[in-house]
């Protein structure tokens, strides 16, 4: 067995560290005493304390050298030059957008396996094990490298949970990497606000599908979400549409998110939807077909049409309220 | 400008997929194939471009034999050229195995100027080729584009964020990797398709390519395969105009409301 540390990338966006990092600094904790992560960001400062109070036993700070380049060709650099310091057991990345972009690099410059979709990581006899769900979820696959050297393990956010870790901590400064091939300049930056709470916080998502019939629909989803201090979500269907942005996407290309109610308007329920929202605690779906595979996943399943059901749960909500 | 398009052919997903009970690889031999309804954004981006810039597409797979069909498909919606690459020491390759091979193949065909993917592919989806590909090419990459367009230092693609997108520009060579809905995938023409069929479609082995069994050489293994805990059933109702009385009473319950 490889008794080296386990190495966490750990975002930092807009000077804080991404959830999804902080997530995997925990597990790597549960696994490991030895937990080295890279923070790396255009602003790092003061990140080690969250990074370690997560569970890092070590963490390196890297700053971004130039801000209008894209963050992951320049991290996974950084990571490639640690690897090669510490000889960890196992390589960590969240799989948000900059995470998949600084894993393929990074397979590439230390020769390592990847792993991706992980849903869970445990140790079985020396060996970190990671889970994942293939075909909608139906089939958990148990997967793992076969040789003594490490691979990247790409994990979905949402997988862990954070614990509060107290121990001590190296800090260290990283120079930033200079044998970067990346020439892409980063020209503007724009965010698509939405009001409310966000996606993946919100203890409701509202989410709507093809069955809505016609992107002005989706009205109706806003309301309900904002009556329930939800947020809205999509499928990918109406998302590919133009019917709204992809910030709403929930799926396996899209946002996980496991709010208390997901209610699902409109959506059939592709495995390409439900590994998204499939960790919902509760699920709501409305749908005009009765053999849409939702309804396998639903605690409530109403087979009629949104646009006869939504308005008249908005209304009795606002009854409720009004006598409330 | 030359541009690259890289392609797969996956088990048509309309149809429930199944291991192979020996191997936990994908039952592909039997099944009906298609070409990755993701990478067909990848092949309109690839045409887009070629036609505002007067240039040659090719499309690269790699795949057993029958992923012609896929390649044919590319062909008839007017992709010039077509290189499979097919091993049998391929079987079950693991992404980085996949690039290797893809970044070979470019090479071999003579270089490019751009290189178009999808995000990953929609049966295997490990997501990580198109900046794989980069890195072995020495290139730039624009991932996650929602639009290509010629201009800016090279290519200018909108970029994905996690909170919105980023307008990002890259001079060449440069790999992109397209998202689902980019653009509206043409459908072939009759034209297209009969066209289709005298278009170059070449077979490349590793040998070809110059790549040896450690090149290729997995260090990934599945060590088993269960069926997930069936969630018990839920209350399903029809609405016959009480099922939104229902809905809120539920989400009284969960005290959401």
């Amino acid at each position: 067995m490889n008794a080296g540390p386990i190495l966490v990338f750990g975002e930092v966006e807009d000077g804080r560290a991404a959830p999804v990092s902080l997530e995997l600094a925990s597990q790597a904790r549960r696994l490991s005493d030895a937990v080295v992560v890279l923070a790396y960001g255009s602003s790092t400062e003061g990140v080690d304390k969250a990074f370690a109070s997560a569970g890092a036993s070590a963490v390196h700070l890297a700053e971004h050298p130039v801000a209008d380049r894209l963050i992951g060709p320049f991290a996974a650099a950084a990571m490639a030059s640690l690897v090669g310091a510490v000889s960890p057991r196992a390589i960590l990345i969240g799989a948000t957008y900059t995470g998949r972009d600084v894993a393929g690099r990074l397979a590439v410059r230390a020769r390592l396996g990847v792993i991706a979709n992980v849903i869970d990581l445990m140790d079985k006899d020396g060996r970190l094990v990671a889970l994942n769900t293939i075909f909608g979820a139906t089939q958990i696959v148990e997967s793992g490298f076969t040789s003594s050297s490490p691979g990247i393990f790409l994990v979905r956010p949402k997988s862990f949970e954070v614990a509060a870790h107290e121990g001590d901590v190296a800090v260290s400064r990283l120079e930033p990497p200079t044998d970067v091939q990346d020439s892409a300049r980063i020209i503007e930056s724009h965010s698509e606000t939405s009001t409310g709470p966000g996606l993946e916080e919100a203890p409701v998502v509202v989410s709507g599908g093809r069955g809505l019939g016609d992107a002005s629909n989706f009205a109706l989803l806003t309301e309900l979400a904002r009556l329930t201090h939800g947020s809205v979500g999509a499928s990918r269907a109406v998302v590919d549409a133009g019917w709204v942005p992809y910030s709403m996407q929930v799926g396996q290309t899209g946002k996980t998110v496991k709010p208390t109610v997901y209610i699902a308007c409109g959506i059939s329920g592709a495995m390409q939807h439900t590994v998204g929202m499939k960790g919902a605690k509760n699920i709501i779906a409305i749908n005009r077909d009765q053999d849409a595979p939702i309804f396998k996943l639903a605690d409530l399943g109403v087979v009629g049409d949104c646009l006869t059901v939504l308005p008249k749960v908005i209304e009795e909500i606002k009854a409720r309220q009004q006598q409330g | 400008m030359n541009i690259t398009v890289c392609v797969k052919q996956i088990p048509d997903q309309s149809i429930p997929s199944e291991l192979l009970p020996d191997s936990w690889r994908l039952r592909r031999a039997d099944v009906n194939a298609v070409l990755d309804p993701g990478d067909e954004y990848a092949v309109e981006a690839a045409l887009k471009l070629a036609e505002a810039t007067g240039g040659e597409v090719t499309a690269v797979s790699m795949g057993p034999a029958r992923a012609d069909e896929a390649l044919r498909k590319a062909l008839s919606m007017g992709v010039h050229k077509a290189i499979l690459v097919t091993d049998d020491a391929l079987e079950g390759a693991a992404a980085l195995v996949t690039a290797r091979v893809l970044a070979a193949a470019i090479r071999k065909s003579g270089g490019t100027d751009v290189v178009i993917t999808g995000t990953e592919s929609t049966d295997g989806y490990t997501g990580v080729v198109p900046q794989a590909l980069a890195e072995l090419l020495g290139s730039s990459s624009l991932t996650f584009a929602k639009s290509v367009e010629t201009g800016g230092e090279g290519i200018t693609i909108h970029r994905q964020t996690d909170t919105g997108y980023q307008i990002v520009t890259a001079p060449l060579p440069v790999v992109v990797s397209v998202t689902a809905g980019a653009n509206q995938p043409r459908y072939p023409s009759l034209k297209g398709i009969m066209g289709a069929k005298s278009k170059p479609l070449e077979h490349w082995s590793l040998a070809d390519l110059g790549l040896d069994g450690e090149a290729v050489a997995s260090s990934q293994r599945v060590f088993s395969v269960v069926a997930a805990p069936e969630k018990q059933a839920g209350e399903l109702i029809s609405d016959d105009g009480t099922a939104a009385g229902r809905i809120v009473e539920f989400l009284a319950q969960l005290k959401v409301i």
